[in-house]
């Protein structure tokens, strides 16, 4: 990377008005900040918003991860980092316990995250109402009266139709008591990891220009209602064909045979455990 | 067993890039920089107008570095834009006194001033030109020659108004009090690039997102009003193609004049005037015909574009929510060639655990099912 572009790719100013927005959303867990959005060189949607977020933080002691669904070493992982690497010098790192900036697109590593990490999101759409309601007006309002019943009902006629909430990805979740919020499309098996976390939590959505946050030992509770529980993913009865481990969230191969075999999604947290340890069985 | 993109992405990607300039250079045949400059106006005109920086240089690296997609190339430039400090604004850059090299009129015959065909392509027909393949820098170079050795063949008749003084056509109407008196509105334009859209929004903020639009979708947009959705036809009050010059005040001066201002330079521009017939209750059931207008103005000579954008200017004024082409949120969420091209073409990013987890949703629906 030529010296054309500042430290971390981001001119001082720009990077103060992002860091506003990150403090704002940090005072109001889970409520979302519009922010200037800045067009990145790398495309909208492929994670503009996680990278503004960690390339205004990142200093030159921090060392950084990035992984893509679950992987350090998935294309476009290895795009982000090779970008926040190439304008700021800084170490980079697959090992979740080293790493001080992780940048990740729908997970939540494996081991659990400590005090002083910061785990940077990249949301696509950040509005949990978007799908009951389209409108970005309508919407606001909604989160300002905390009228959140769409959301309940949006829930309420899966079960109607299905017997049970039919939620991929991106299940939502209430921060704080208060604000109900899009945790990213980390698998329904990540959002406990969102309660009570150690570590900051920052979401970024570049295209739609948006900040929030999730600030350490904040109350974190997914949507459910009492007679149907919240349900993560069923991982029962699934074990990693490289590593071994257990109740971790697995991606499902499909061998040429026809065979279906299971892999952790987290490889570093798969790779660790083969190269001599790191995080016994979970 | 299949592929699993989870090691080698690094290789991968190398190897991508790389195969990407070979195709860029597979013929041999070499584009240089000039050649875009020089022979593709019209894209560079595109793409400074979508990429919302007025640098043809930029914009002919950009289109040569994007092997001529438009949707690349203007990702270039914005990505680039964004790390540019902006020190200053402008002052209001006054289109009435534009270098005209273009302008036409739709409502009526004759204007002051004249219509003025200038370039354009309105009028040829579109036959494959095979001459093209053959012609030769020595004929090209005489051409010009002729070109610029030719007297003009007619002055401009006694009095008529010079090029960079034209009176705007809706002038002559807002006297005939057939276009309704507004207060002039010089509050100070919000910035879309330095503040999140929030709803409403003001007219500065929809003229920016529509001038910064991406040329099909503005154009499909403006296409959808015009043919059914909120059905208007707009008359072209005028189209004018020429140059602006931009001043930027000077601290210790006034603030609004261009006199003791710095003169940075000129940008072609294209604006457009429509006029749209609208019926106004006048009470007791009286019913007259007023004109609204639709602003239209980008970087370059984009005509389709600018036409459009004066359409959606005008439906957006309105803002009657049935139709989807006057909903704001509806319209300017959507006309932004990065935004869009970057969230469409983010569908190509593995899915894997957001699918693992929808299949996880799908199996337990149908587990039940099978259970009744």
């Amino acid at each position: 990377m030529k010296p054309l572009y500042n430290f971390a790719f981001f001119d001082e100013g720009s990077k103060r008005e992002v860091r506003r927005a990150v403090l704002k959303g940090i005072a109001i867990p889970g409520y979302q900040v519009p922010f200037a959005s800045r067009e990145m060189p790398i495309a909208r949607g492929w994670g503009t918003g996680g990278l503004q977020i960690t390339l205004t933080l990142v200093g030159r002691d921090d060392v950084l991860k990035v992984i893509d669904q679950g992987a350090d070493e998935s294309v476009n992982a290895v795009s982000i980092r090779k970008l926040i690497v190439g304008t700021t010098g800084i170490a980079s790192t697959d090992d979740t316990a080293e790493a001080t900036l992780i940048q990740s697109r729908h997970r939540i590593p494996e081991v659990p995250l400590t005090k002083g990490q910061t785990l940077v999101l990249q949301v696509p759409i950040p509005e949990p109402l978007r799908f009951v309601e389209p409108s970005e007006f309508a919407t606001k309002r909604l989160h300002a009266e905390k009228e959140y019943s769409g959301a309940y009902l949006a829930l309420f006629e899966e079960i109607m139709k299905y017997g049970r909430v039919s939620t991929g990805a991106d299940h939502p979740v209430t921060v704080n008591g208060r604000y109900v919020m899009a945790p990213s499309p980390i698998p329904r098996f990540d959002n406990p990891k969102m309660n009570d976390s150690a570590a900051l939590i920052l979401l970024g959505a570049g295209r739609e220009k948006k900040i929030y946050a999730v600030p350490p030992y904040t109350r974190v509770v997914s949507l459910d209602f009492e007679d149907h529980p919240f349900e993560v993913e069923d991982m029962g009865g699934k074990r990693c064909s490289l590593c071994g481990a257990t109740g971790v969230f697995m991606d499902e191969i499909h061998e040429d045979s026809g065979a279906v075999r299971y892999q952790c999604n987290d490889s570093g947290f798969c790779l660790s455990r083969r190269g001599g340890g790191k995080g016994g069985e979970a | 067993m299949g592929y699993v993109a989870v090691k080698g992405g690094e290789a991968a990607i190398e190897a991508s890039i790389e195969r990407l300039k070979y195709e860029r250079l597979k013929t041999g045949s070499f584009l240089s920089v000039e050649a875009v400059s020089g022979g593709m106006k019209a894209l560079i005109d595109q793409v400074m107008s979508e990429g919302s920086l007025y640098d043809e240089g930029i914009a002919a690296i950009a289109i040569k570095q994007a092997a001529g997609s438009p949707e690349e190339a203007v990702f270039l430039v914005r990505a680039y834009r964004s790390t540019l400090p902006r020190k200053h604004y402008s002052i209001a850059a006054e289109p009435s006194s534009m270098r005209v090299e273009r302008r036409v009129s739709a409502c009526f015959k004759d204007i002051p001033g004249g219509q003025i065909l200038g370039t354009s392509a309105d009028y040829t027909h579109r036959l494959i030109d095979r001459g093209l393949c053959s012609e030769t820098p020595e004929e090209n170079e005489s051409w010009l020659r002729d070109w610029n050795g030719r007297e003009p063949e007619a002055d401009p008749p006694e009095g008529s108004p010079s090029l960079d003084a034209l009176p705007n056509v809706i002038g002559f109407l807002r006297e005939e009090g057939l276009l309704p008196r507004l207060p002039i509105d010089d509050a100070e334009p919000h910035d879309v690039t330095k503040k999140a859209l929030e709803f409403p929004t003001v007219r500065s903020e929809r003229l920016q997102i529509l001038t910064r639009g991406q040329t099909g979708a503005v154009t499909a947009l403006g296409y959808a009003a015009l043919r059914s959705y909120g059905a208007l036809h707009p008359t072209v009050g005028e189209l004018r193609v020429g140059m602006v010059a931009v001043y930027v005040a000077n601290p210790s001066g006034d603030e609004d004049s261009t006199d003791d201002a710095y003169y940075v330079g000129e940008v072609r521009i294209t604006e457009v005037e429509s006029l749209v017939p609208v019926p106004v209750e006048r009470g007791q059931g009286r019913t007259e015909i007023e004109f609204d207008i639709g602003y239209g103005a980008c970087f370059g000579q984009n005509e389709t574009k600018a036409i459009a954008m004066s359409i959606l200017d005008q439906c957006l004024e309105s803002g009657d929510k049935r139709y989807p082409t006057q909903d704001e949120e509806f319209v300017l969420m959507h006309v932004d060639s990065v935004e869009a091209t970057g969230f469409i073409s983010h569908l190509k990013l593995p899915h894997y655990v957001t699918f693992q987890s929808k299949l996880d949703a799908a199996r337990r629906t149908r587990a039940r099912e099978a259970g009744k």
